[in-house]
C-alpha cells in the first residue's frame, strides 16, 4: 500500500462554474490585444496595470480574511482564476509570487502591522514580490545560505548576495530569507526570514541577470551593510527553516507547473486543424490526455489545500510530471512540424516556439530542481 | 467495507499456485463461485438495475483491487458487460461475460453471424455484450464456438470465436463498448502498477549490492519517485474515465484510457530494470503484473485508436477553443 495518495477532487460546485464564466469573460476582454508570442510569457509576462484590475475586481487574496483585503472564497475558486490565467497567457508575474506565497507567509506569520502594511495592498493589485532565497552558493541546498543578518538595536544590518530574484527590478518587495546567527556550518538553525523594502533599503544593489534569452527577469540583490527594520522580522528569529519549507509549500501547489507552454500547444492546434493527419490527431491526442490528467492531479492538491492537508509530497508530484510536459511540448510539435524557430518572428507559430525552446530548461529548475523534488517524493515512499 | 471483503476474498484465493493453474488456462471455478456470491458481477449497476447502488469510489476500489491481485479472471470484464446491458434493459449475464464491438458481424433473417477476435476467455463465458452498429446484442454461450487459442500477453485466454445464432436480445445501444472496457482497464492498470510499485519498493530495501540497499541509491530513489508518478497519473487517469463513463462522455473515458495506458508502459518498464534479473523470470511475482499491463494497454481499443478520438476533437476545436475543451473532460 505504498501509492501516494491524490483524494478526488470534488466536482465543480455551482459558484466554480458562474466564476469561470464571469473570469473568461473578464480575461477576454482584459487581453484582447494580448498577441500569442506576448501570452507564450505565461507566468513571467508582467504587467502592474493587469494586476491592478484584477485586483479591483477581486480576483487577488481570494483565500484570505477580509479584514486583510482578501475574499474569502475556497480553494478551488481561487484554483480556478490561476489556471484560467495561466491557460489565458495573462501576464501575471507582477501579482504572481505576492498572491501565492508571500502573502500566505505574512498571514502566517507577520505581526498585525506588517499584515496591515502589505496584505491589503496585495490583494489591490498593487504591491509586487519577489523570492529571497537562492545564493551564489546556495541553490538547491538552501540550508547553506550564507546572507547573514545582524541584529543591531532597532534594526538587523545584512550583508550577503541572492541570485536569481525575478523582477527584483521592479517588485516592492522579497522574503529575505537569512542567517541571524551562527555559520553555514549550522545549517537550518539561525536562519530566519526578513520583509526587504526593495525600493527603501539603503545599502542594497540591485543588478540584472540576463538570461540565455537575451531578457531581464532574474536579478542580483546584493546587500552590503543594509539596514532593514526590527520591525519587518517575519515570524520568529531562528524559525526561518520552517517558515521557508511552508512558502516553498505555496510555492510548488499550483497548476503553472504545467501550463508554462500552454500556448504553444494553443498555436500547434492553430496549425493543425486545417491539416489534420492520423499523427497529427494521435499526438495532439496523447498530449490532451497527459494535460487533463495532470490538471485532475492539480485539483486534488487543491483540494487537499482546502481541507487544510499537507500536500507537500503531492505537489512535488505534480510538478515533476508536469515540468516533463510542458518542456516536452517544444519537440513534440517539432515532430509534427517544420519550423525553424525564430524569437523575432511576425509569424505566431515560429515566435512562440522559440520562446518556449528558450525559456523551457528553467522550468526543472526553478521551485525545487527535479533532482530535488525526486529526493522528496523517494522520501515519501520510505527509502530515505 | 466492500473493499476490505474483496482485498480478503483475492488474498486468500488467488495464490502463485491459483495464478500457476490461471497461467495454463484452466478455469478457477471456485474462485470464480465466491466472486459471484459476493455479488461482484452487479457491482457497476445502479439499485434500479439490480445492483447495490455502489458509489464510484466503492466501485473504482474494487476495480482497483482486480489489478493489484492481477486477478486472473474476467470479473472486470463481467462488471462492465453487465453495465452495458443493464443499461441497454437486456437481461445480464448468469455468468462470467465480456463486451466487444464487432461491425464485422452479419444480421440476416434474424441471425447474427460472423467472428468475433480475441474475447477473454471466450471458452468460459456465460454470454457476450457485442455491438455492431447502433445495436447491442446479448448473445449466449450456445450461440458461438471457439475458434482459435489466442492469448494475451499474461497468457489468459483470448480465442476468436465463431458466432451463429438467432438473434435472442438486442436493443438499441446505449454506449460504445469499448469505453466500458477501456474504463475498467485504467483501474486495474492502476491497481497492478501500485503492486509493481509494493514489489520495486520491497525488492529494493531488501536487495543488498556494493554493500548497502539497493535503494540508498540516488539513482534507484529516483526511479521509485518516477514510479509513485506514474501510479498517480494511472490512478487519476481511472477516476477520470469512470467519471465521464458515468456522464456518458467519451472523451473523458479517452483521456483517461490513454494516460493509464502510458503509465502501463513506462511503470512496467521501471518496476522491471528495478529488480534486475530477479524480476525477468517467472520466479518472482512481479512477471504477474508486468505481463498484465502489457496485455491491458492494448486492449479494448489501443492507444492508436484512443489518441485519434481525443486529438481530432482537439483540432476540431482550435486553439482557443481547446482549452474549454480540456476544462470539461
Amino acid at each position: 500500500m505504498s501509492a501516494i495518495p491524490f483524494p478526488a477532487p470534488p466536482a465543480d460546485s455551482a459558484a466554480v462554474v458562474a466564476l469561470r464564466a464571469e473570469f473568461r469573460a473578464f480575461l477576454a476582454e482584459q487581453l484582447k490585444d494580448r498577441s500569442p508570442r506576448q501570452r507564450s510569457d505565461n507566468w513571467y509576462g508582467y504587467d502592474r496595470a493587469f494586476s491592478r484590475a484584477m485586483g479591483q475586481a477581486g480576483y487577488l487574496g481570494m483565500t484570505w480574511p477580509k479584514e486583510f483585503g482578501g475574499h474569502e472564497r475556497s480553494a478551488f475558486e481561487r484554483a480556478v482564476v490561476v489556471e484560467e490565467c495561466l491557460a489565458a497567457g495573462a501576464p501575471v508575474g507582477a501579482h504572481w509570487i505576492a498572491d501565492r506565497q508571500s502573502g500566505p507567509s505574512i498571514i502566517k506569520y507577520g505581526t498585525p502591522e506588517q499584515q496591515q502594511l502589505i496584505l491589503p495592498r496585495i490583494a489591490k493589485g498593487e504591491l509586487s514580490f519577489g523570492i529571497g532565497m537562492s545564493e551564489p552558493d546556495s541553490g538547491s541546498d538552501l540550508a547553506a545560505t550564507r546572507t547573514k543578518a545582524l541584529r543591531d538595536g532597532d534594526v538587523y544590518r545584512v550583508t550577503g548576495t541572492k541570485v536569481w530574484t525575478s523582477f527584483a527590478h521592479e517588485a516592492d518587495y522579497v522574503i529575505l530569507f537569512c542567517r541571524t546567527s551562527g555559520t553555514p556550518a549550522d545549517r537550518h538553525k539561525g536562519t530566519s526570514q526578513l520583509l526587504v523594502d526593495l525600493k527603501n533599503t539603503p545599502g542594497l544593489t540591485i543588478r540584472p541577470i540576463i538570461d540565455l534569452a537575451g531578457q531581464h527577469h532574474f536579478n542580483e540583490m546584493h546587500f552590503e551593510d543594509a539596514v532593514v527594520p526590527a520591525s519587518m522580522l517575519l515570524g520568529e528569529e531562528g524559525q526561518g527553516w520552517d517558515q521557508v519549507m511552508s512558502e516553498l509549500a505555496f510555492e510548488r501547489s499550483g497548476p503553472e507547473r504545467f501550463l508554462s507552454s500552454i500556448e504553444l500547444l494553443v498555436q500547434l492546434i492553430e496549425v493543425l486543424k486545417t491539416r489534420q493527419s492520423d499523427a497529427a490527431q494521435i499526438t495532439v491526442g496523447r498530449v490532451t490526455a497527459r494535460l487533463a490528467v495532470l490538471r485532475r492531479l492539480s485539483r486534488s492538491v487543491a483540494g487537499m489545500l482546502q481541507n487544510h492537508q499537507d500536500a507537500g509530497l503531492q505537489a512535488s508530484i505534480v510538478k515533476d510530471i508536469g515540468a516533463l510536459f510542458e518542456q516536452g511540448l517544444p519537440d513534440i510539435a517539432r515532430e509534427l512540424i517544420d519550423c525553424e524557430p525564430d524569437p523575432r518572428a511576425a509569424g505566431a507559430y515560429s515566435a512562440v516556439l522559440a520562446n518556449i525552446v528558450h525559456n523551457a530548461p528553467s522550468w526543472s529548475l526553478r521551485g525545487g530542481t527535479r533532482e530535488i523534488l525526486r529526493g522528496i517524493i523517494a522520501r515519501g515512499l520510505g527509502t530515505r | 467495507m466492500l473493499a476490505d471483503m474483496i482485498q480478503r476474498l483475492f488474498e486468500r484465493s488467488v495464490d502463485d499456485a491459483a495464478q500457476a493453474r490461471a497461467r495454463d488456462g484452466q478455469w478457477l471455478a471456485d474462485v470464480w463461485a465466491e466472486v459471484e456470491e459476493m455479488g461482484l458481477p452487479l457491482a457497476l449497476l445502479t439499485e434500479e438495475q439490480g445492483g447495490f447502488g455502489l458509489t464510484l469510489a466503492e466501485t473504482g476500489e474494487a476495480l482497483h483491487l482486480l489489478g493489484l491481485h492481477a486477478v486472473p479472471l474476467p470479473v472486470a470484464e463481467t462488471m462492465a458487460a453487465n453495465r452495458l446491458l443493464a443499461a441497454a434493459g437486456l437481461p445480464l449475464a448468469e455468468g462470467p461475460a465480456t463486451l466487444a464491438r464487432a461491425d464485422g458481424l452479419t444480421v440476416a433473417d434474424g441471425r447474427l453471424t460472423g467472428t468475433v477476435e480475441r474475447v477473454a476467455w471466450g471458452e468460459q463465458l456465460d454470454c457476450l455484450a457485442v455491438a455492431v452498429g447502433d445495436t447491442l446484442y446479448r448473445v449466449p454461450r450456445a450461440g458461438w464456438t471457439v475458434a482459435d487459442s489466442g492469448l494475451a500477453m499474461n497468457f489468459h485466454p483470448r480465442p476468436a470465436i465463431l458466432i451463429d445464432c438467432a438473434v435472442d436480445a438486442s436493443a438499441p445501444l446505449p454506449y460504445c463498448p469499448l469505453a466500458g472496457g477501456a474504463t475498467v482497464r485504467a483501474y486495474q492498470i492502476a491497481g497492478a502498477l501500485e503492486a509493481a510499485l509494493d514489489l520495486t519498493l520491497s525488492h529494493t530495501a531488501t536487495r543488498v549490492q556494493f554493500g548497502k540497499p539497493l535503494q540508498k541509491n540516488q539513482v534507484v530513489q529516483h526511479e521509485l519517485a518516477k514510479l509513485a508518478g506514474e501510479l498517480a497519473c494511472a490512478t487519476a487517469a481511472a477516476d477520470l474515465a469512470g467519471e465521464a463513463l458515468d456522464r456518458g462522455e467519451v472523451l473523458g473515458v479517452a483521456a483517461g484510457s490513454l494516460r493509464a495506458r502510458e503509465a502501463a508502459t513506462a511503470g512496467a518498464s521501471i518496476a522491471t530494470q528495478m529488480h534486475g534479473a530477479i524480476g525477468f523470470t517467472r520466479e518472482h511475482r512481479l512477471h504477474l503484473y508486468t505481463t498484465a499491463l502489457w496485455a491491458w494497454r492494448d486492449e479494448f481499443g489501443g492507444q492508436v485508436m484512443w489518441a485519434k478520438l481525443l486529438g481530432q476533437a482537439a483540432l476540431d476545436a482550435g486553439g482557443p477553443g481547446f482549452w474549454p475543451m480540456v476544462t470539461e473532460l
